[in-house]
């Protein structure tokens, strides 16, 4: 059982990580970046939300939609779920993380139409169903791709505050040289694909 | 029909199971806004363009409301949300305030350390291409008189290595400060006299090794400030000109001697 979590987790933040290599939630990825201290903050609200979404978007899928066959509300259910929790983290860092919450400024509402924790929530769903251990494997699931999230951007948030001082040809100044160093990153996260748990 | 009375029944009690959610939590982490921001809000133009030197017009609205801050700073409100603003903060609109040309360096020769002796064409940005010009301090006056070259009115000078504003001749133009590619003569109200005179913002040790009248940043002059003007961030103490009273404990006070009177 250890040996099964162990496998999703090290899968979702390395082998199949979301942003680098599925390529959901390029958005604050590529928005938050600017400073490393924004993107760690950035990081910790999407564990947060990731890790809540995929506890509650199993309930009502178990227990509210499967029930009743309302399947083919699963996106609009979720949608409710994801922005209930991210106005909730919203509050919380209006309130005592005022820093924080200014300077990801937009990024944070954006969580709530983010396509990486609507996509953590549909997959879990895809990939474990509702049966045994699927609760388990979905919290585990949701928040290591929210680590794979937060590894991502941090990792990128570091590079992108050494461009900031560095020698850059003029044609590649601003994104280009982000979207660039994007692309390198992936590159790199590719190599996990090698990883083999057989 | 059952069907879509459940789907709507299931989608809708979430929805307000949701809502109530929300509104407990919205009473629990309630954060008081001041409510003359929303009023100073109304008069900004809400263009978030950054001209006052804010984040956006909501930044802007909450520095005036926390005090301290000018309210004539608006480029695009112009003279006349200025005078709204002022009204609702029931402060002066001091729009015709005499601002002064400050250079923030006072490091001459004898007192910042040098690293070799320049003797290349006279002018700053020739010296601060070799190697930031000849003080160790990075931030440090270069001494060559950029700004005594393009200004107009014969109100800079250069005395003993270190460049100096008259007082009574500065229009507070910002040609000075434009040309100065050190960026440390900044344009600031001349209603207070006491200025920073360093902009160093190394290390307390760093700067403290490379100038006897650096700022190290140690806060003394924050500490003793009766109005609580000072704020030191960044290694370097600044002091606010709409609540300093010239009282001149700073000046006093300051181990470094980093603060000056300048009249």
């Amino acid at each position: 059982m250890i040996r099964d979590l162990l496998i999703i987790s090290i899968g979702a933040i390395l082998i199949n990580n979301f942003v680098l290599v599925q390529f959901l939630g390029i958005c604050p990825f590529l928005g938050v970046s600017k400073k490393v201290e924004t993107a760690f903050g950035m990081g910790m609200a999407v564990i947060f939300v990731m890790l809540c979404a995929s506890a509650l978007t199993w309930i009502v899928q178990k227990y509210l939609l499967d029930p009743f066959g309302l399947g083919y509300l699963q996106t609009i259910a979720f949608i409710l779920v994801i922005a209930v929790l991210v106005q909730l983290v919203e509050m919380f860092l209006q309130k005592s993380v005022p820093s924080l919450y200014n300077s990801l400024g937009v990024y944070l509402p954006l969580i709530t139409t983010n396509c990486a924790v609507l996509g953590v929530a549909i997959q879990n769903i895809t990939k474990f169903g509702t049966a045994e251990m699927s609760f388990l494997k979905s919290l585990t699931y949701g928040t290591s791709a929210a680590i794979g999230f937060t590894l991502a951007i941090v990792l990128f948030a570091g590079v992108r505050e050494r461009l900031e001082t560095s020698d850059i040809p003029d044609f590649l100044k601003g994104m280009p040289i982000v979207l660039v160093t994007a692309a390198l990153l992936s590159i790199a996260f590719l190599g996990f694909s090698g990883l083999s748990f057989q | 029909m059952n069907q879509i009375l459940l789907a709507v029944l299931i989608i809708g009690g979430m929805g307000l199971l949701f809502g109530a959610l929300l509104g407990i939590a919205g009473k629990l982490f309630a954060v008081k806004v001041d409510e003359r921001v929303p009023m100073i809000l109304e008069i900004l133009p809400g263009a978030n363009c950054g001209g006052c030197g804010y984040a956006g017009c909501s930044a802007y609205a909450n520095a005036l409301a926390e005090g301290g801050v000018r309210p004539n700073m608006c480029p695009v409100g112009g003279t006349d949300a200025a005078e709204k603003i002022s009204q609702i903060l029931g402060v002066e609109n001091d729009d015709k305030e005499k601002l002064v040309a400050r250079v923030l360096c006072n490091g001459t020769p004898e007192r910042a350390l040098q690293k070799y002796i320049f003797d290349g064409p006279m002018d700053c940005y020739s010296a601060n291409r070799l190697g930031g010009g000849e003080k160790i301090c990075p931030h440090g006056c270069l001494g060559f008189g950029s700004c005594v070259k393009v200004c107009q009115f014969d109100a800079i000078s250069i005395q003993n290595g270190v460049a100096v504003v008259d007082v009574e001749k500065c229009v507070a133009c910002g040609a000075c400060a434009k040309e100065c590619p050190k960026k440390i003569i900044k344009i600031l109200p001349a209603k207070s006299k006491y200025t920073i005179t360093c902009k160093s913002v190394e290390k307390g040790k760093v700067t403290r090794h490379d100038c006897i009248v650096g700022c190290i940043g140690c806060g003394i002059c924050a500490k003793n400030c009766p109005q609580e003007a000072i704020t030191v961030k960044d290694n370097l103490a600044a002091i606010d000109p709409l609540k300093c009273i010239n009282c001149g404990i700073c000046m006093e006070k300051c181990p470094q001697h980093a603060i000056n009177k300048i009249d």
